[in-house]
Parts: C-alpha cells; sequence; structure tokens
C-alpha cells in the first residue's frame, strides 16, 4: 500500500515538475522518442578504416542493428621521427577506428583484448547512456572478448577512451577515439570529411629524443607533456600525409580531445570555420577563427576553402604546435582567386 | 559468474562464522569435507617455502585508518612452473586439458601445451606455468598441502624491493613496475634469474600476474552499491578518491587485472604460486 501511495506521490510531482519547466519536458520527449525508434533493415558491421579517413555518411537512412569491433592491442610504434613508445590502441591506431551510427540504431559492442597484451583494458563510451559508458561491461582479460548493447539516443560528436585502472596512463598511452552519432535524417552533405585526435604522450627522454620512449608518470601528473600531436604522432598529418582539398569545396573536421590533461584550442591557419558544432553537440556556432576542445570532448568544424595553398592546424597554445607536434596541413589545390586574396608586392 | 562466486563467498562466511562458534565440532567437519572433496593425488614439489614475517599493512583500497593484520605465514619463493605443473596432471588425470570440465578452467586452458602431456614447444620447463583457472590452481595447492595466499598476504609481500620491506614511499618503486609491467611475453622466462626481493623471494612482479586465493574480493566483499570500495572503484574518477596511493600505478594495474578475471578464466600471463600457514 505504501508503495502505491509514494508512486503515486511521485508520479504527481513529476507531472507538477513537467508543468513548470518545458523546457525539460521537451527533453525528455526527444530522449523518448529515441528510445522508441525501431530498428529495421539489415545488420551493418562497421567498416574499420584508419585515421584521417571516416566511414561514409549515414544519410537518411533508417535507424538499424549496428556491430562494432574493437581490439585491444598494445603494441610499439613511432612516435616522431627516430622516436618509438609502447602504444595502447583500439584496433591498432591512435586515435582508434571512428565509429558512425545514428540516432536510434542500437550497437552491439564487442571489445576483444589481444591475447599478447599484458593489462586488461575496457571502453567507456561518451555516446552511451548507462553506468560507466560500458567501461564495466567491457572490463576484459588479455585474450578475452566482452559485449555489450546500447542504443544510441543522443546525436553528437562523442569521445570514446580505455577507463580500466589506472585510467590517465590509459589514456595517456594513446586509448581513445571518435563515436559520432548522426541525427535523424543525418548532417549535411559536404565535400571532405577528416578525423583528428589530439593527444599528448608523457616519455622519459625530451621531446625528438631519440629511441624507444618510457611514459613518465610524474611528467603526466605534472601535465608537463613531452608531445602533444594530433592523430599519434608527431607529422601525422604532414608531407605526404597531409589532408587534402580542392578549390570551392566544404570540408568537415571530426575533432576530438583525448587528452589526458590539456585543453585544445583547435585553429586552422587562415581559415575561418563557417560552421562550429559546439562541443560535439546541436549548437551551432558560426564564422569562429579557434574553437576550445576539451579533454574527453569534440568538435565539429565546417568551412569552405577559397583559395589554393597550404593551411595549418594548429593547437594555438603554440609552442604545443611549433614544438610538441600539434601541427598537421590541409592542402588546397585549384585555381587562385585574386578577388579573395593575392599579394600585391 | 561473480553472482555464483558471491554465494560462494556468503555461504563460505557462513562456514566460517560456524567453525569459530565451535571448534571441535568444526575440526571434525572440516576433516570430514575434506576427506569427501579431496580427490586430489598429492604432489611434492621441490620448491623451497619463505617464512614471511607478518605485521599490520595499508591495503591499497581502504580507508586510511584502515590497516590490515597479516599473520605469518609461509610463502613459495617463485611461481609454479611447466614441469611443476606437468607433474600435477599426470597424478590428477582430472586436471588433463581435456579432461578439464568448463567450468573449472576456460577454453584457453593449458592452450599452448602440445597435448594432455607434452609442454608447449620450445617451453622452458622452469618458466612459470600459465593459462591455469583460479580452480586449476587451488585444486594444484591443495594437492600440495598448500593453499593460494590471499590478495593481503600477497599484497604484503609485494611491498618489499630489494632492499626493504616497504619500498612503497621510494618514488623509482612504481615507475620501475610500470616499466616492467609494459614488456610483453616475459612469462616465458624461466624463475629464479632475477634477483630476490627482501624476504628472499623471487619474481613477484617480473614473469607473470599470480592468482590469489581471494582475487575478486574488492567487489565481493562490499554487500550493496552504497559500498565504497566495490569494482567501480576501479573504473574512472572514483578510483582517485578510494585509493590510499593514487600514485601506485603498479597496484593499480593489479587490482585492475584482477578484476577483469572470471575463476575458470585462463590467462597468457597469468600463473600463480602457493602459501602455506605456519604450523606451530
Amino acid at each position: 500500500m505504501k508503495r502505491i501511495v509514494t508512486s503515486f506521490a511521485l508520479a504527481l510531482l513529476t507531472l507538477q515538475a513537467c508543468k513548470q519547466t518545458p523546457g525539460d519536458n521537451a527533453k525528455a520527449t526527444t530522449e523518448n522518442s529515441a528510445m522508441d525508434i525501431k530498428v529495421s533493415g539489415e545488420t551493418e558491421t562497421q567498416a574499420k578504416l584508419n585515421p584521417p579517413m571516416v566511414p561514409a555518411a549515414i544519410g537518411n537512412r533508417a535507424a538499424k542493428k549496428v556491430v562494432v569491433h574493437l581490439e585491444a592491442t598494445e603494441e610499439e610504434g613511432v612516435l616522431a621521427d627516430g622516436v618509438t613508445y609502447k602504444f595502447w590502441t583500439f584496433n591498432s591506431t591512435v586515435p582508434g577506428t571512428f565509429i558512425r551510427i545514428r540516432v536510434g540504431d542500437e550497437v552491439e559492442l564487442h571489445l576483444k583484448n589481444a591475447s599478447n597484451s599484458v593489462m586488461p583494458h575496457n571502453i567507456d563510451l561518451h555516446a552511451v547512456n548507462g553506468p560507466g559508458g560500458g567501461a564495466e561491461a567491457t572490463n576484459v582479460a588479455p585474450g578475452k572478448e566482452a559485449i555489450f548493447n546500447f542504443k544510441a539516443l543522443n546525436p553528437g560528436l562523442f569521445v570514446y577512451h580505455c577507463a580500466a585502472a589506472p585510467v590517465p596512463l590509459h589514456i595517456a598511452n594513446g586509448m581513445y577515439g571518435l563515436i559520432l552519432v548522426e541525427p535523424e535524417g543525418g548532417l549535411p552533405k559536404v565535400d571532405r570529411e577528416y578525423y583528428i585526435m589530439q593527444g599528448e604522450f608523457y616519455t622519459k627522454g625530451k621531446t625528438d629524443e631519440k629511441g624507444l620512449q618510457e611514459f613518465d608518470q610524474d611528467k603526466g601528473v605534472d601535465e608537463r607533456p613531452t608531445y602533444v600531436v594530433f592523430n599519434g604522432k608527431k607529422n601525422a598529418l604532414m608531407g605526404a600525409d597531409a589532408l587534402e582539398a580542392k578549390v570551392g569545396e566544404t570540408v568537415r573536421m571530426f575533432v576530438g580531445n583525448g587528452g589526458p590533461n590539456l585543453v585544445s584550442s583547435f585553429h586552422v591557419i587562415g581559415e575561418i570555420f563557417d560552421r562550429v558544432y559546439v562541443e560535439g553537440g546541436t549548437t551551432i556556432n558560426k564564422n569562429i577563427q579557434t574553437t576550445v576542445i576539451p579533454a574527453g570532448g569534440a568538435a565539429m568544424v565546417e568551412f569552405k576553402v577559397e583559395e589554393p595553398g597550404n593551411y595549418i592546424l594548429v593547437d594555438h597554445s603554440i609552442f604545443r604546435a611549433f614544438n610538441k607536434g600539434a601541427i598537421g596541413m590541409l592542402k588546397v589545390t585549384g585555381e587562385k582567386n585574386p578577388k579573395i586574396f593575392h599579394k600585391v608586392q | 559468474m561473480f553472482k555464483i562466486f558471491k554465494i560462494f563467498l556468503y555461504f563460505g562466511g557462513f562456514f566460517f562464522l560456524l567453525t569459530a562458534c565451535d571448534k571441535v565440532s568444526a575440526f571434525n567437519s572440516t576433516k570430514e569435507s575434506a576427506k569427501s572433496d579431496n580427490k586430489e593425488v598429492s604432489i611434492n614439489p621441490d620448491v623451497k617455502m619463505v617464512l614471511i614475517k607478518g605485521g599490520e599493512y595499508q591495503p591499497f583500497y581502504g580507508e586510511d585508518s584502515s590497516l590490515v593484520q597479516v599473520q605469518d605465514f609461509l610463502l613459495d619463493e617463485k611461481p609454479v612452473t611447466n614441469k611443476e605443473f606437468l607433474d600435477f596432471v599426470q597424478k590428477n588425470p582430472k586436471w588433463k586439458r581435456s579432461h578439464v570440465k568448463a567450468v573449472f578452467a576456460d577454453d584457453t586452458y593449458l592452450k599452448d601445451w602440445q597435448n594432455d602431456e607434452t609442454l608447449p614447444k620450445n617451453a622452458d620447463p622452469n618458466a612459470a606455468v600459465t593459462f591455469v583457472s583460479w580452480f586449476a590452481a587451488k585444486a594444484y595447492a591443495k594437492s600440495a598441502g598448500k593453499r593460494l595466499p590471499t590478495l593481503d598476504e600477497w599484497e604484503y609481500v609485494a611491498m618489499a624491493d630489494e632492499e626493504s620491506a616497504n619500498a612503497r614511499d621510494k618514488s623509482t618503486y612504481s615507475a620501475h613496475l610500470i616499466n616492467l609491467y609494459n614488456q610483453k611475453e616475459r612469462e616465458k622466462n624461466a624463475v629464479k634469474i632475477s634477483q630476490p626481493n627482501y624476504y628472499g623471494v623471487y619474481n613477484m612482479f617480473d614473469l607473470v600476474w599470480e592468482w590469489t586465493d581471494d582475487f575478486n574480493s574488492i567487489m565481493t566483499t562490499s554487500d550493496s552499491r552504497t559500498a565504497e570500495f566495490d569494482d567501480k572503484g576501479l573504473f574512472c574518477a572514483s578510483a582517485a578518491t578510494s585509493t590510499t596511493d593514487v600514485l601506485n600505478y603498479a597496484s593499480f594495474m593489479r587490482y585492475a587485472f584482477r578484476s577483469s578475471l572470471k575463476a575458470n578464466y585462463t590467462v597468457g600471463n597469468l600463473g600463480f604460486r602457493c602459501a602455506k600457514d605456519v604450523t606451530k
């Protein structure tokens, strides 16, 4: 009896609350409707593309079931020219494979831990509504596999990362990536899409000191990174690996920040972001020079390239860019446009 | 699985309480249950046991004030080796790879052995045995007249480095272990090659992770979700508030590893060693 009374009282309270705050009510409705979206059609197994590439846009497809395979690995790789590091990864890349779904999709996420791993690993997806973002459900020993299901309720660009203890170490070693949940109907079409994620590395040796570099815990705690890089290594987006676009094209960058410590001031030298999905959410800000990307956060930036040339991507905390590696390049080719830009003398 | 284990532990707890209340009858009943359970044929591995002088210690998980008393106990000076485990399965066929029940060991049990009674190709007989479950480790210990060390006992010994019984405050202690733990395939090396610690115990860190008797007690001792030290402490930020030594990353790694295990799991870099009460 007591129970009934309590529930009744609670129900009344809820109703009252709804009346008073129509904003909250509206939000609840959106989430509820996402919850009620039925999945249909064939199950899709998400493709594994290496960054800076992303899977094809979802367009206006209906919600469906999506299977995602991620493997936690521990492997030595290149951090800078002549410098190696023992990275911990999702699918052998830093950042890990870009996951692309839509609101209402039901994801079956398989997290395998490589059999030659030393450590346990797991995954916390910021796109998940549920305990630990999946971390508890996926804590997996070397050689084992964990599977969990979630339904995407909120659209946006979200970070995922390993949350096994000690969490800072797992992130500092490269265990992060992005998951994009597109709204119903998909994001507006653009000509080019790229996947960029900033992260810091803390090594015993100084920046560019050659050889295999060990993790430095003191530098990590003090937030004094040896490297601040895009896509897991110095110059990952430079030279032959620079991003490309043609004059007149629209470019969308999915920019994440794995941290573990620093907040990024993302800027493209010589461009203005026409549109920024602030913090990866639904709010769109226009005509932005530099956008803040928090550690464990993301943003989508969109701009049209009008003039050929090399455009430099930086964290505008500028020592990071020119001394620690937070630099990349977008090469734009095509016809010059003197009306927009030209050197006089 | 955890749930089952939890229940198992609860019953174990009740049993323990009962025995504490009535020592005489408990003695008899233990003896009886030992008789009925003990189907293991005894083995007599040639391993030195080191006397660990007990004392108070600060567990990694717990409140600042809660020191744990560790009694004197004996600990194998090294992890159980391939050779020793082979002898065990030969004498106890139910622990052979082809005979073992899935509830006691998953499908990677002794995975790299060539068959039921042949060690892996190129394996050092004196390397630590791996791909063994908690149940198998327990059975081995029992047949050797021993037991698995408790988590507190293991961590108590793990505080030592080569010179001192408690090296936790040395800045190099954790940093050294993190880099050691980050090296792969260490489990292939023979035991007792590296230096022993303060107690004369070898290979606490440099070869394999090790089972402890109550490996998942962090999860099972907390009685509800409001308890302070359940497994959630190992994830994300909450870990930073519930551990006594937030910079001891090496300990974090061991606890995280243990929390990823189930009792029938067998893993390529997970072995064990045995312990024993001191008989007076």
